[in-house]
C-alpha cells in the first residue's frame, strides 16, 4: 500500500485541493448529466402516454 | 429496395433503435461502475507517486479520458449528422444532438481538470497556448452546435444546419491533437504513442486505459438515452412510439372486468 494513513491520502502529498478538486467537479458532472437524461426520457414518454389518453 | 439492403437499414428505423438501445443502457451502465472501479483503485492505490510531479498527477486519470473523449465524441459527432445530412437519415441526426451536450460536457471537464493540474504545475490555471485555446474553441463549437439547433423551430432543417457546423468545426480537432507539435506549448506533448514506447509507469497507464474505457461506456449509456428521448419527442405521433409507452396487455383470464 502506498499510503500510510486515511489522511496521507486525503492530502494527496499536498496536492488535496487540486486532486479532489478535479475529481469531485467531475463526479458531479457525471452523476448530475444521467439524472437529467433520465428526466428527460421519462418526461417523453409521460407525455406520450397522456397524448395516448386524451386520443 | 433489395432485402439486403432493407436489412442494413432495420436499425436505422427509429422504432427499432428504440428497442435496441433500451436493452443495452443496462450493459453500458454495469460495464461503466466495473471498468471505473477498478480503474480509479489502480489509479490511487497502485500507481506509484510520481517522481516530478508528485501526486498531482493522478489528475491525468480523468483528464486525459476526458480530454480525449471530448475529440472523439466531436468527430463522432459530426459524423451523424452529416450521415443524417447527406442519407436523410433522421436517427443519424437524432443521434448527433444527443452526442454534443455528453461531448460539451468532457470539453468542460477536461478544461477544468487542466486547470487544476495546471495550477500547482505550471503555476497558473490558463494559459493562452495552441492547446488549451484549440480546447475551448471545442466547447464554443458544442455549445454552438446545441444553440443553433434549439433556435430554429424546423427540426429537419435545424439539423442541416447543425450539420453544416459540425462538419466546419471538425477541423478544429486535428488542430487540438496535434497543437503540441504544431507550436511551442507550455503542455505536454501526447500522453500515448503508436510509434514510441510509453513514456509511464505501466500502473499508471492501465488506470488511464481502463479510466478510458469507462468514459465510453458512460457516454454510450448516456447518448443512448438521451437519443430514446428525442426518437419519442419527435416520432410522438408515430404509432410505434405510442405503443412502446402503453403497458403490456394483461393477459385475457376469463371472468376478468377490465
Amino acid at each position: 500500500m502506498i499510503w500510510d494513513s486515511a489522511a496521507e491520502f486525503f492530502a494527496m502529498g499536498g496536492y488535496g485541493l487540486y486532486v479532489w478538486g478535479a475529481y469531485a467537479v467531475t463526479l458531479a458532472c457525471m452523476a448530475v448529466e444521467p439524472l437529467l437524461v433520465r428526466k428527460r426520457h421519462r418526461a417523453a414518454r409521460r407525455a406520450l402516454a397522456a397524448e395516448g389518453d386524451s386520443a | 429496395m433489395n432485402s439486403s439492403s432493407f436489412r442494413f437499414f432495420q436499425f436505422a428505423a427509429p422504432a427499432r433503435f428504440y428497442a435496441l438501445a433500451g436493452a443495452l443502457v443496462p450493459w453500458c451502465w454495469a460495464a461503466f461502475a466495473a471498468l471505473a472501479a477498478v480503474g480509479l483503485w489502480i489509479g490511487f492505490f497502485v500507481a506509484p507517486t510520481d517522481a516530478t510531479q508528485g501526486e498531482s498527477y493522478r489528475i491525468i486519470f480523468i483528464h486525459v479520458p476526458a480530454a480525449w473523449m471530448s475529440m472523439l465524441l466531436y468527430l463522432v459527432m459530426a459524423f451523424w449528422a452529416a450521415v443524417g445530412w447527406a442519407f436523410n437519415a433522421r436517427l443519424a441526426s437524432m443521434t448527433a444532438r444527443a452526442i454534443a451536450p455528453t461531448g460539451a460536457m468532457f470539453t468542460f471537464l477536461a478544461l477544468w481538470t487542466g486547470a487544476l493540474w495546471g495550477k500547482p504545475t505550471w503555476g497558473t490555471w490558463w494559459v493562452w497556448d495552441a492547446r488549451l485555446t484549440s480546447e475551448l474553441i471545442l466547447l464554443f463549437l458544442y455549445v454552438g452546435f446545441l444553440s443553433l439547433v434549439s433556435a430554429i423551430d424546423d427540426p429537419r432543417r435545424a439539423d442541416r444546419a447543425g450539420a453544416l457546423l459540425a462538419i466546419v468545426g471538425s477541423i478544429n480537432v486535428p488542430i487540438i491533437y496535434f497543437s503540441v507539435k504544431w507550436w511551442n506549448t507550455l503542455h505536454q506533448g501526447a500522453t500515448i504513442s503508436v510509434t514510441a514506447a510509453p513514456k509511464m509507469a505501466s500502473t499508471m497507464l492501465t488506470a488511464m486505459l481502463l479510466m478510458t474505457l469507462a468514459f465510453w461506456a458512460y457516454a454510450f449509456a448516456v447518448v443512448f438515452t438521451r437519443t430514446r428521448a428525442i426518437v419519442l419527442e419527435r416520432d410522438r405521433h408515430a404509432s410505434w412510439a405510442r405503443e412502446s409507452v402503453r403497458p403490456a396487455p394483461a393477459p385475457a383470464t376469463p371472468g376478468m372486468q377490465l
